[in-house]
């Protein structure tokens, strides 16, 4: 068994699996159960600024898109930060991190973009014994109207101030929790880094209404007939956020700054794929609240089986490892010419691959009077889209040509070269190769 | 108090009313809302979709199902009466394993095709539900067709024609409407009186008059009706039964499958229907397979279906054949009746083993003997009371394109034509099409 233990900003945890700041780190109860369940750590649910806490609705936090067979594929809420005082809340958090030493225990915060809120709030959450702060700078809906949450994360320059605060009033880790409701990631990430953040994590929730009554034309969820934004998180959003990450982990300013990703982890496999492309841990949220703290039993399982079959004895071997192969699409090989093809014995003969070509655009599968599809070489651009819609998992593949091979649609001898469109003929911009 | 299931020869009441209604309930019941949601989306929606080419009646069935998808059933189910307006009882009594569930390609991916039929049955059950009849007629044209026989093809050729701005006039010998639907047809495929259900949702249409207890060549004869109406759709079925050629098969005991079934299928109480100890039904098509269940589930001890070719060779698909052997039918193939012993009543019968070579049958010599206190002959059915005048085929009425007879202004279809599987939703399509025909005819 591939040992999982993780070492993030010099906090270890068991496992690289933490809950993310949500309805299911509330509270003591949760959160020890979580830990009780094997959960590598857990950021508490967002604390705000002593006094009387927010109040959410009485009426549907939540909204969901289904499959056929309602497997919940994306979920949106509208829940605000924790509406338990905040002394409750600390109390909390200071028992279960002392029965807990092992576990990571991160506190997320949002109090208004003040100093004196951020050096007020510091020192009572560093007396719990939290192994560091989350600045949740990522909530869409409700706080954001207050000038926190999203408010803040979408101006980079408030980023950078609130954190250098942390850093001067606390002295543990400080991670930066990024929303995804802005343009280009890599600035917000940057301006953490500059204001001293020790990582970023991502994604918080994005904008979104799930769907509209058609009977009362309300947006969903609906409370008394009207409809707010909210969060969108679950399996829907898992590429966007490691699209992300991605670019966080490969932009020069920001390359190597540590990542929590977030954003869809639902399976084993989905942290192995947010960690590859540069996540020394992961958050898991709408999975817990879909199917229970037991998945930890899987998602611990699955990533050491996966380690063990690829020969990694630790989690750190395997972070970052994509990140080299994302890069820009001008730097894509374009000699390299790949053809669509079909196992005739794996086909069911749908027809779907056919269909979608046709209707597409490139008119490159043909059908006979019996029903069997092929390939036509001469139209073919390989764009993968007969491997997307067919529903047998294996039956078409895109087969790379062989250098020397002469490509039927366009009469051109494929070059062994790698060349790429910086250097193209058809580029204005071109550069001749040196 | 049941007479129970060894009470010897052929008496009622073997199982108790609760045993027997348990029975006879739905062999697939009705999908849930759900249920449908998720057996709709393992419809792949496949291009130009080989379900639609193996279904007689080319309904439109990626569309229906995608439309239980988007979930307007009431819309599927219109796009499946458009083209089969029986297709409540289609969905219900059609061999889809040997059309369109055989010809989906999750049978061939995996064995286990989409729910077709029972998903028509959730969005046709829908539509007749709303009470509302989805069609309306067009302006009238002034034109009356007469349709012998109130069976699926008539019907189909009856509501196509009534649509199209005629008035029908449906002349049937029996007392109700529906023809096998109503009178063959297996009790636990069509429950709750589904077949007057759906005739009476049809006839909605308006401008179809059903007239019962008229019999072609007894109180109507075909001139009469070429003279009278504008256009005559012979839908007559095959009412005559083929003869069991065998010393004793005139015993008591020995009758035809169909006159069981239809007994079966209007009998008010199961529990005052007879049937046998050791019952043996000869023959291997769909009718040989529902009159050997019907027997079973009425509480016989024995059943044994006795076939003269091998399996391959059945008529009844080898989903029936599944079905009545795990209703606990013995199947035998490769044996032939050679007599029928008993004192009066039929007691044994003596089946010899066959063997066949060339295609041609010959007995063996080899003969065994099984109780029989009842026997069933399921053979097939003839052409019987055909009109003088008509060109036959095969002993059928010979016909060309949507149905057109030898004979001026006289269309046939269903059982009673030749060409096509005697099944349901071929009755249906060939009387539909006859209709059209018979429009473009009469407005030209």
């Amino acid at each position: 068994m591939a040992d999982l233990t993780t070492d993030f900003l010099g906090i270890s945890s068991p496992n690289p699996y933490w809950l993310a700041s949500a309805p299911p780190t509330d509270k003591e109860y949760n959160v020890r159960r979580a830990f009780e369940a094997g959960w590598g750590g857990v950021v508490w649910k967002t604390l705000g600024e002593d006094g009387p806490p927010v109040v959410n609705v009485n009426g549907p936090r939540y909204g969901a898109i289904y499959g056929a067979d309602r497997r919940l594929l994306g979920l949106n809420n509208i829940e605000l930060i924790t509406d338990r005082p905040l002394e409750v809340n600390l109390e909390e958090m200071a028992r279960v991190k002392a029965d807990y030493p092992d576990r990571a225990l991160i506190a997320s915060l949002m109090v208004p973009c003040e100093e004196g809120a951020w050096k007020a709030i510091l020192p009572r959450v560093a007396e719990t014994g939290a192994d560091g702060i989350e600045l949740n700078f990522g909530c869409p809906h409700g706080m954001s109207e207050r000038g926190m949450g999203s408010a803040v994360g979408q101006v980079p320059e408030y980023i950078e101030m609130v954190t250098r605060w942390c850093k001067k009033h606390y002295d543990r880790p400080v991670i930066v929790k990024l929303t995804p409701n802005i343009t280009d990631i890599r600035k917000p990430a940057e301006a953490a880094k500059n204001g001293g953040a020790d990582a970023v994590s991502l994604i918080n929730t994005i904008n979104s209404i799930t769907s509209v009554n058609l009977d009362t034309f309300s947006p969903e969820p609906s409370i008394d007939g009207k409809g707010s934004h909210g969060g969108y998180c679950g399996p829907a959003v898992k590429p966007i956020a490691l699209s992300m990450v991605s670019e966080i982990a490969r932009a020069e300013a920001t390359h190597g700054l540590p990542i929590s990703g977030i954003g869809g982890v639902t399976t084993w496999r989905d942290a192995a794929e947010f960690m590859s492309l540069g996540c020394g841990t992961v958050q898991v949220c709408t999975a817990a609240m879909t199917y229970g703290f037991k998945i930890i039993d899987e998602l611990t399982a699955g990533l050491s089986e996966w380690m063990d079959e690829k020969g990694y004895t630790s989690v750190s071997q395997i972070v970052g490892r994509a990140v080299p192969n994302v890069t820009d699409w001008q730097y894509l090989n374009l000699n390299y010419v790949a053809k669509a093809k079909i196992d005739q014995d794996q086909c069911i003969k749908c027809g779907r691959c056919y269909a979608a070509c046709e209707d597409t655009s490139h008119q490159a599968i043909s059908m006979s009077p019996d029903r069997v599809f092929e390939v036509v070489d001469e139209e073919c651009v390989a764009c993968n889209l007969c491997v997307d819609v067919c529903p047998v998992e294996s039956c078409i593949s895109m087969v790379p040509m062989e250098a020397g091979e002469v490509d039927p649609r366009t009469g051109k001898v494929v070059e062994p070269e790698y060349a790429n469109w910086t250097t193209h003929p058809n580029n204005p911009m071109a550069k001749a190769a040196e | 108090m049941a007479q129970g299931q060894m009470a010897p020869g052929i008496v009622s009441g073997r199982l108790s009313s609760d045993e027997l209604t348990s029975n006879f309930t739905d062999l697939h019941p009705p999908l849930a809302p759900h249920e449908a949601a998720v057996a709709a989306d393992r419809c792949y929606f496949c291009y130009d979709a080989p379900c639609v080419t193996a279904c007689p009646t080319d309904i439109d069935i990626p569309l229906f199902i995608r439309q239980i998808q988007a979930g307007q059933p009431q819309s599927a189910g219109r796009t499946i009466l458009e083209q089969n307006i029986l297709g409540g009882m289609c969905a219900r009594v059609c061999p889809t394993e040997t059309l369109c569930e055989e010809a989906c390609v999750r049978e061939a991916a995996e064995g286990k095709p989409v729910e077709i039929g029972r998903l028509q049955r959730f969005a046709t059950d829908d539509v007749m539900a709303s009470g509302v009849h989805p069609f309306e007629r067009a302006a009238p044209t002034g034109k009356t067709i007469a349709v012998v026989g109130a069976g699926p093809a008539g019907l189909a050729c009856a509501h196509r024609l009534a649509m199209l701005g005629h008035d029908v006039v449906i002349h049937e010998s029996k007392p109700k409407p529906g023809g096998l639907n109503e009178y063959g047809i297996a009790a636990y495929k069509s429950t709750n009186d589904f077949a007057q259900a759906e005739v009476d949702w049809l006839l909605k249409i308006g401008g179809i008059a059903i007239e019962t207890g008229s019999v072609l060549g007894e109180t109507i004869s075909l001139d009469g009706l070429v003279e009278n109406y504008d256009a005559v759709f012979l839908s007559i079925g095959l009412a005559g039964v083929n003869a069991l050629r065998t010393p004793g098969a005139d015993k008591d005991g020995v009758r035809n499958a169909v006159d069981f079934i239809s007994d079966v299928r209007q009998a008010s109480d199961l529990a005052h229907l007879p049937v046998g100890r050791n019952v043996v039904v000869i023959g291997g098509g769909m009718t040989a397979v529902d009159a050997a269940v019907k027997s079973k589930l009425l509480g016989a001890e024995h059943v044994t279906i006795a076939y003269r070719r091998d399996r391959d060779a059945m008529g009844a698909s080898r989903y029936e054949q599944d079905l009545a052997a795990s209703h606990g039918v013995r199947i035998m193939t490769n044996v032939q009746p050679v007599a029928v012993h008993g004192n009066g009543s039929s007691a044994e019968i003596e089946l010899e083993y066959t063997s066949s070579t060339g295609g041609t049958l010959t007995g063996t010599g080899e003969t065994i003997r099984l109780p029989a206190d009842q026997v069933l002959k399921a053979i097939g059915q003839q052409l019987d009371g055909a009109p003088d005048g008509l060109t036959l085929e095969g002993n059928k009425i010979a016909v060309t394109g949507a149905g057109r007879t030898s004979l001026q202004s006289v269309w046939a279809g269903g059982d009673c034509a030749a060409g096509g599987d005697d099944l349901t939703v071929t009755a249906v399509a060939e009387g539909r099409d006859a209709a059209m025909d018979i429009h473009a005819t009469l407005v030209s």
